[in-house]
């Protein structure tokens, strides 16, 4: 059977619009019909904005009819996580706090995407603020996994992982503060990558963490996270931390080759306090170094002693961070503002900040602001900074003797909804592999790793900073010999309340 | 056994949860204090595993990439417009902002 369209990658479409064989009305609607028919079951999407995407999608057939020079992506359609602002279409970040919000402008990658052409299908769901780690945190209720509805689709940028991983667009895009781009790739079946920490503009993300986040692609494979990473890295004199650097042709550096890469498997990823990841998970890692060996590169164990200390690290530096950014939240300038009588703006604040925000926001908010409360500031904050360089230097250590990193890129496969909502620690241990790549800032890439229980498993590649040409390169790589591409990768059919997952035969 | 490995604990009270909370702006429901208390105590149990490390001698890191600061020329580029400013103003007055009588 011929493949659909919205089951195609953006380069394969891509030399099809180019060659006139399709428009890009076409393709929209093509993948807006698909939305259509999964959507009622998966929730991706907090907002479809399918007049925004025909127009867009019309815009980019007349200039190429006019014979105006095109991105390579323009006509491909895109889900947007909502934490980025789309100036005049309702940016939520999966909070009652910003409901009806319409943002006044377009972040960077917005607008940058805009120009070239994409076409917005809508925004997708996420956890509330980026805080979580299976969308359970949204305001406007949780997005399922497209492998299993009784599952979560992984967090905070689940509903982009499940719009890719279930075809309702060609390409999507999110940001990861401890994981949330590649935690719900690997849940869902595709390519998430988080890029160097300075690599691609935050401006217009709605901030959570500002020392961690970064907006990274989702992607049905490896070409295409290095199509849309090529389009969104870049300075901007926007963002002060977005470095001035070059951005390279990250297309070019997807060579099948490793010969004489040395690879290291730091054995912390695969135990944190004594729990141990699942076995399918590790033996898939082991089974990539092995394939990898198998075309010339070379490993080694490395241990990483810090790595024990990440989650009391993270959850102390990024609460503390948020509980400064979230401050802005008011009830003055934007967002929700009670409606109930109040004494004074004091109690206008806290009744506001009550009423916008949901229990993970707040829980984090007040951990964040003890941790730098007076008394507390270096036995908890600095402490975290502290062990923070501990851990940046035990990578640096790392690779001093090796260029990648390979580990698993979530302990388990997609976890049960409901299953770790009431245990917020637990639910926190979710994020173990993905966090020391953002306390380090360095690029990581989650590819998929095969399946176990008909649940997909997720590799993490590790880089050093600003090595996204060599973490791409691994990656593509491991997806040619690994051959599960897009052929092998179930295509899920959305049917009732599972998904039916049909292994291509 | 080995000597139990003592580590100092750190219990907030409710009466801190709530001072907590009035740093934050939040507002806290009879509840919500009780829920938060145990599971802030909860999570601040665990975070006590860093007090064992030895950090006396380990700069800081705040932030990952080595830049300072990134200047530009002071020149006026285009900006919002005081409409767009104030387009999601939940209370407005002209081109102000509305809020609750701060000063007496």
């Amino acid at each position: 059977m011929p493949k659909q369209l919205f089951e195609m990658t953006a380069h394969e479409l891509a030399g099809l619009l180019a060659a006139r064989q399709l428009s890009a009305r076409e393709l929209t609607l093509a993948v807006q019909e698909r939305i259509g028919a999964v959507e009622p079951e998966l929730h991706a999407f907090i907002l479809l904005t399918p007049d925004l995407a025909l127009g867009q999608a019309e815009a980019v057939d007349r200039a190429r009819s006019a014979g105006e020079p095109l991105h390579p992506l323009a006509g491909i359609p895109i889900a947007i996580k909502d934490i980025l602002c789309t100036k005049g279409v309702t940016t939520t970040c999966g909070s009652r706090m910003l409901a009806d919000w319409q943002p006044p402008y377009d972040a960077t990658v917005i607008d940058w995407m805009s120009r070239a052409g994409l076409v917005f299908v809508g925004k997708a769901n996420m956890d509330e603020f980026a805080m979580g780690s299976s969308t359970e945190n949204s305001a406007f209720g949780p997005s399922r996994n497209p492998w299993d509805l009784d599952r979560v689709p992984g967090g905070s940028s689940g509903g982009s992982a499940a719009a890719a991983g279930a075809d309702c667009c060609i390409l999507a895009i999110g940001t990861d503060t401890g994981g949330s781009v590649r935690q719900p790739a690997s849940f869902c079946g595709v390519v998430g990558m988080k890029p160097t920490y300075g690599r691609v503009s935050r401006y217009g993300l709605v901030a959570f963490a500002s020392s961690l986040d970064q907006v990274g692609p989702i992607t049905k494979d490896v070409t295409d996270c290095a199509l849309l990473l090529g389009l969104v890295a870049g300075p901007d004199p926007l963002d002060s931390t977005c470095v001035d650097r070059e951005v390279p042709d990250y297309l070019a550096a997807l060579r099948a080759e490793v010969a004489g890469l040395r690879i290291g498997v730091p054995r912390e990823f695969f135990e944190y306090e004594g729990v141990r990841v699942d076995e399918p998970v590790a033996a898939a890692v082991w089974d990539a170094v092995r394939r990898l060996e198998s075309l010339g590169a070379t490993w080694g164990e490395v241990s990483m002693p810090h790595l024990r200390y990440l989650i009391p690290t993270y959850y102390l530096i990024a609460p503390a961070e948020a509980s400064s950014n979230l401050a802005r939240y008011d009830g003055v300038a934007y967002g929700h503002r009670t409606r109930r009588a109040v004494s004074d703006i004091v109690d206008m604040y806290r009744k506001t900040r009550d009423e916008g925000f949901g229990p993970e926001v707040k829980r984090r908010i007040m951990l964040g602001t003890y941790a730098l409360s007076a008394g507390y500031y270096d036995a908890f904050y600095q402490k975290a900074q502290q062990v923070r360089t501990l851990v940046r230097q035990d990578f640096m250590r790392a690779f001093a003797d090796y260029d990648v990193l390979l580990t698993p890129t979530t302990p388990t496969p997609a976890f049960r909804l409901g299953e770790k909502v009431e245990d917020p620690l637990r639910m926190y241990l979710s994020d173990v592999c993905t966090i020391p790549a953002n306390l380090a800032g360095l690029p990581a890439i989650s590819v998929p790793a095969g399946c176990s229980g008909g649940l997909p498993l997720g590799l993490q590649i590790i880089g050093r900073p600003f090595a996204e040409e060599t973490v791409l390169r691994v990656a593509y790589t491991y997806e040619q010999a690994a051959a599960w591409g897009r052929q092998a990768m179930p295509v899920s059919e959305v049917s009732g309340r599972r998904a039916v997952v049909q292994t291509a035969s | 056994m080995p000597a139990a490995r003592k580590r100092e604990q750190v219990r907030l009270s409710k009466e801190e949860v709530e001072h907590v909370a009035l740093l934050a702006r939040l507002e806290l429901t009879a509840q919500e204090q009780e829920r938060l208390t145990e599971q802030l105590n909860s999570i601040l149990d665990h975070f006590q595993a860093l007090s064992e490390l030895d950090t006396s001698a380990v700069p800081p890191t705040s932030h990952v990439v080595e830049i300072t600061n990134v200047f530009r020329e002071d020149e006026p580029g285009p900006c919002l417009t005081s409409d767009q400013a104030l387009s999601g103003a939940p209370d407005r007055v002209g081109d102000t902002f509305r809020v609750p009588r701060v000063v007496e």
